[in-house]
């Protein structure tokens, strides 16, 4: 538990170091899941990464049970963020409309590519091969 | 001892000062804000970030408490944001085939989904009538928080109003996205995850992990993916729609 806890937050550290370093602009978190795959992928083929939490299911039992709580990690700034609605509302009401306008639209058009892009690869492939 | 540092009252001042009593508040709104949603199903309208947010914060409010005071505790849980998108590669990891085999779609979906987040929430803002340097503020509100306030202040634009148009369109895209994509009867879990993260970034995603592991996963691979698309797109976007 310890050792999966201190792998995650190893890969998260690596990550901070590589975006501060490089100044690209993504999330070191973002940089740290990476690294954490690349471990993970490995670790099935090269046999000394198989130990500690990377070979008993341990930073997977870590991951997940963080994963399933997701929820709540959210809680704190969300509390912030309200305390400040009038900042928005100031702005009139149009603009809660016009956020979930937009939310609906780029949900529909995002699933709806990604059928379509599905589809069409799929009927090409099969018309190639 | 004065009649302040005695009794009821000095035991409050002493407890709201520690992180103890706003860690333990958050924890058990949060565990009551998810039974609740568990008992009903999973509920899009039972979200528990939204539930959890506006409880604490009317307590926080009737107990005159100071939103940093309020923080001191609850930064433990916040903290861990960073090692739980970590995390997010187990999953992804275990998923990789279905993902790998969905590279096309989501480099496709992701550029146009991107696109359609910015020039959506552009247009529609100045088309209300909004203030410039509340468009520009606007433009990033579709991806994860800190990297919108990054965005919104490389525009000269303010972020604390991106923050809270960021923690908006998350709670709303985890509330919609359930029922309009059983109205569109769309039921890929890989397009509809997606969608979610691609749209309501990690709230999305923590929605998405409650419907479908895959859908989860998808979703954080949309999250991460879009966040890098729109710091990308959003100076050119911003240059071009502003003229």
């Amino acid at each position: 538990m310890i050792a999966s806890l201190g792998l995650i937050l190893l890969c998260q550290l690596l990550g901070e170091i590589v975006v501060r370093g490089i100044g690209a602009p993504i999330p070191g978190p973002v940089v740290g899941l990476i690294i954490l795959l690349v471990l993970l992928q490995g670790r099935d083929r090269i046999g000394l990464l198989r130990r500690g939490p990377l070979g008993d299911g341990g930073v997977e039992r870590a991951a997940s049970g963080m994963l399933a709580h997701l929820s709540l990690l959210f809680v704190p700034a969300g509390v912030g963020v309200v305390q400040h609605l009038d900042l928005v509302s100031s702005h009139g009401v149009a603009i809660f409309v016009i956020l979930a306008l937009s939310a609906l639209v780029t949900l529909v058009v995002t699933a709806v590519t990604f059928i379509v892009t599905g589809k069409l690869l799929d009927r090409w492939r099969g018309t190639s091969s | 001892m004065t009649s302040t540092s005695s009794g009821p009252f000095a035991l409050w001042v002493y407890l709201s000062q520690t992180p103890l009593l706003w860690l333990t508040l958050t924890l058990l709104v949060y565990a009551a804000a998810d039974a609740v949603s568990a008992a009903t199903n999973r509920h899009p309208l039972a979200n528990p970030v939204l539930h959890s947010v506006w409880v604490i914060g009317v307590i926080l409010l009737l107990t005159g408490t100071p939103y940093p005071e309020y923080f001191n505790g609850a930064q433990f849980v916040h903290f861990l944001l960073g090692p739980a998108t970590v995390a997010l590669a187990v999953p992804l990891y275990e998923n990789r085939k279905v993902v790998l085999s969905a590279v096309v779609p989501m480099a496709v979906a992701v550029l146009v989904g991107g696109i359609t987040a910015i020039v959506s929430i552009v247009v529609l803002a100045r088309l209300v009538g909004l203030p410039t340097n509340v468009v520009l503020a606007l433009a990033p509100k579709s991806v994860t928080a800190g990297v919108a306030m990054g965005i919104s202040e490389s525009l000269g634009a303010d972020p604390s109003i991106t923050a809270v148009c960021v923690m908006l369109t998350g709670i709303m895209g985890a509330i919609i996205v359930t029922p309009l994509m059983n109205r569109l009867r769309i039921t890929d879990f890989r397009a509809r995850g997606f969608a979610a993260g691609l749209t309501a970034h990690g709230i999305g995603t923590a929605r998405a992990f409650q419907v479908d592991t895959v859908a989860g996963v998808f979703a954080g691979v949309a999250m991460s993916l879009n966040a890098l698309v729109t710091s990308l797109i959003v100076p050119v976007a911003v240059t071009l729609l502003m003229r």
